[in-house]
């Protein structure tokens, strides 16, 4: 298992840093080109979310230079990066992986919208070519193992989404939420559902501003409220109690003056900020106003911090289906490395019986002269028919020694019995087999 | 037996007290339920102290001690209020320790000071005293609020979920207690002045403005008039809110330690 990751999340690196290796999700399949061309990088999966930018890779020999294409790709000093890094291989890796799937290492443990985004970035380096065999076995496991988890814990359930946080965060704002209008900016699925909570909590009015309109027409049309143009945004956004802002500009939006325009026209009422964007829509200045509450993606962590360990038995049941899918996962890896072995022994067994059966059919056929159609087909049914039976035994024997530990024995033998050695190397047929999992699975 | 009565909503008001000093550091339904009893408990005590007061015929409404034991009473009673309309005990952090120090001072001598003057016009008095005293307790409760403003204000800025002062009830809410306490508050301490006034008028046959407790009233006056338009126009709130109303509330105790330094509004021992 040569795999490696390398990363930044909500907990190793503050949020400055994951503004800086923040990946827009339009520069992604470039980004995930240029890792696959870095030197000893084989397969690479990039994802990139609000608490998280983690590079997956299979690499040549297990230790390819993830630190080095980090600096390369940000512009980043090892001094500006590595405190904040950490990085896994061979099987910590795959834990790593299946934990992040199953929203084990979410900042809100059991939310589900974390393998939405692996998922996405899985296939977006699956479309660029950046993901073969390797990553492919991989991943398609996390989402196997990720579904386990939700569906045999109760992680997932009662999750404490940014969604509640955020409500409970503007109860202590403004007491009730009877009447408070909602202005969402970045008509994105985690301001939707934010959206979703604090109408179901009694608020008034919601106002939807994106830069691209019809999105934002969409999505007021679905809560039953008014699109706003992107460019009136700041004549409008005033009118709302409370913002929920996550577009994926690359500076602040809402800046110190702005702040002071909208508290100037609501006569200091409050505003709260619900800033889900990274890099930050509302910039720090901003948010030291009077009057003016914003809660960036960080803070909305220590927010849930306290309800995160409500779930520790449930986390604790879940880590441990999670250690028993990473060891089944290396000895189904450590099978498959066997049946590299065993497949070109049963390719070369299956050609050195068919060139047996045709040679057999061309003697038969010269001595007998020409045959009817009907009398071809027979024979054929017969030769293929004794030829399999012979093969049976002996493929079902290697399938199963590939599980096991006397597999390069019973490989020794069967080529031996057959007299396989030199025709191994040569047909070209046996190099390009690509062995599958059906090759594992035993006829049983 | 008045002073006796008092004394016991003395002991009562301890307790609310003590849950000012605690609730600044852990939240505890319980104990809020106990002051609260306690400070009804009080309350009771107080009124019945104030009746006997009265009844007894030896209440004299230009004392000192008399009026800081109705003040103490007003506040209390608006601290019920506001529990009462929004459920919170959280303005006792600051109304508890201020009516334990009035009625303590109050309650400690049993001497009145006096008026120096002969007051001709008793009702008036007793109508000045009565609104001046709302006001003041309005004025208390609005203190209190923009400070309680200030420290839930600092809280949800620090985004420290599991802070001390967790007890708080919502900004809104808060805000909402000190401008209602505001607003009620003014009219009170208008009419107040301006039968302070008259009794003035028909005492000395004249208003001196250049008496300290005179001008410090006014100055008081004008602060709070400053707070309610401020806030009425412009919403002032959190910190420029509570930098006045401290102001206000400052003005409001100079103003009545001027007893001791003013001419026509002079209390000595009787």
């Amino acid at each position: 298992m040569r795999y490696q990751l390398i990363g930044v999340n909500h907990k190793s690196a503050p949020l400055e840093v994951r503004e800086r290796l923040a990946i827009p999700e339009s520069r992604l399949p470039d980004t995930c080109r240029d890792l696959t061309a870095h030197p000893g990088i084989e397969e690479g999966v990039i994802i990139s979310t609000c608490n998280r930018v983690e590079v997956i890779t299979h690499t040549a020999n297990g230790a390819a230079d993830l630190r080095g294409f980090l600096h390369e790709h940000f512009h980043l000093t090892a001094q500006d990066l590595d405190a904040h890094l950490y990085e896994f291989r061979e099987k910590d890796a795959v834990r790593h992986v299946f934990r992040v799937a199953s929203s084990l290492d979410s900042m809100v443990v059991g939310e589900a919208q974390i393998l939405g985004q692996v998922k996405e970035a899985y296939a977006t380096a699956r479309a660029v070519g950046a993901v073969r065999g390797q990553l492919d076995q991989l991943f398609t496991r996390a989402f196997a193992v990720a579904k386990r988890v939700r569906s045999e814990t109760a992680v997932g359930s009662s999750s404490v989404s940014i969604a509640s946080v955020a409500v409970e965060l503007a109860k202590k704002i403004f007491g009730t939420l009877q009447g408070k209008n909602v202005f969402i900016v970045g008509a994105g699925k985690m301001s939707e559902l934010a959206a979703r909570h604090l109408m179901a909590h009694g608020c008034g009015s919601i106002f939807v501003a994106n830069r691209t309109y019809e999105r934002a027409i969409g999505l007021a049309h679905k809560f039953n409220g008014q699109a706003i143009k992107f460019d009136d945004l700041y004549d409008n956004c005033d009118r709302a109690d409370i913002v929920i802002t996550s577009t994926g500009a690359p500076h602040a939006i809402f800046r110190r003056e702005h702040g002071e325009q909208f508290l100037a026209r609501r006569k200091n009422r409050p505003m709260f900020f619900i800033d889900i964007a990274v890099p930050r829509d509302v910039a720090p200045e901003m948010a030291k106003l009077d009057g003016i509450f914003a809660y960036d993606i960080d803070d909305l962590q220590q927010a849930v911090s306290s309800h995160v360990a409500d779930r520790g038995k449930e986390a604790e049941l879940a880590e441990a289906i999670i250690a028993s899918e990473v060891e089944n996962f290396k000895a189904r890896f450590e099978a498959r490395l066997h049946t590299l072995d065993v497949v070109p022994t049963i390719v070369s067994l299956q050609d050195h019986l068919e060139t047996i059966r045709q040679t057999e059919i061309e003697r038969v056929r010269g001595r007998m002269g020409p045959l009817t159609r009907e009398q071809e087909m027979a024979v054929e049914a017969l030769t293929r028919g004794i030829i399999n039976k012979v093969m049976h035994t002996p493929i079902t024997t290697l399938k199963t020694a590939a599980r096991e530990s006397e597999a390069t024995t019973v490989i020794d033998v069967v080529r031996r019995l057959f007299n396989l050695h030199d025709k191994e190397k040569g047909p070209a047929s046996q190099a390009n087999r690509e062995p599958s999992d059906d090759d594992l699975i035993d006829q049983a | 037996m008045a002073l006796l009565w008092l004394r016991f909503a003395l002991a009562c008001y301890f307790i609310g007290l003590i849950y000012a000093f605690f609730a600044l550091t852990r939240t505890s339904d319980l104990f809020s339920r106990i002051a609260l009893h306690a400070a009804s408990l009080g309350m009771v005590f107080h009124f019945v102290s104030l009746v006997e007061l009265f009844l007894s015929g030896h209440v004299v409404w230009a004392s000192v001690h008399n009026g800081e034991s109705l003040l103490a009473f007003f506040s209390m009673t608006f601290f019920m209020i506001i529990y009462a309309v929004y459920q919170t005990t959280s303005p006792g952090v600051v109304v508890f320790p201020i009516v334990f120090f009035l009625t303590f001072v109050a309650a400690v001598d049993q001497q009145p000071v006096l008026l120096t003057a002969f007051v001709q016009h008793k009702g008036w008095l007793i109508a000045h005293i009565i609104l001046i005293f709302t006001g003041y307790a309005a004025l208390v409760l609005s203190f209190g609020a923009s400070l309680l403003y200030l420290l839930q204000e600092r809280r949800l800025k620090a985004k420290k979920p599991s802070s001390l002062i967790s007890f708080l009830p919502a900004l809104e809410v808060i805000d909402q207690i000190g401008y209602r306490s505001l607003l009620l508050g003014f009219p009170f301490m208008t009419l107040g002045l301006i039968t302070g006034s008259v009794v003035a008028m028909s005492t000395y046959g004249y208003v001196d403005f250049k008496d300290p407790k005179i001008l410090l009233s006014i100055l008081m006056w004008a602060v709070y008039m400053i707070m309610v338009v401020t806030r009425w126009n412009s919403g002032w709130r959190g910190r420029r809110a509570a930098v006045l109303a401290t102001c206000a509330f400052v003005a409001a105790i100079v103003a009545w330690a001027a007893n001791y330094f003013s001419t026509i509004h002079r209390v000595a021992a009787s």
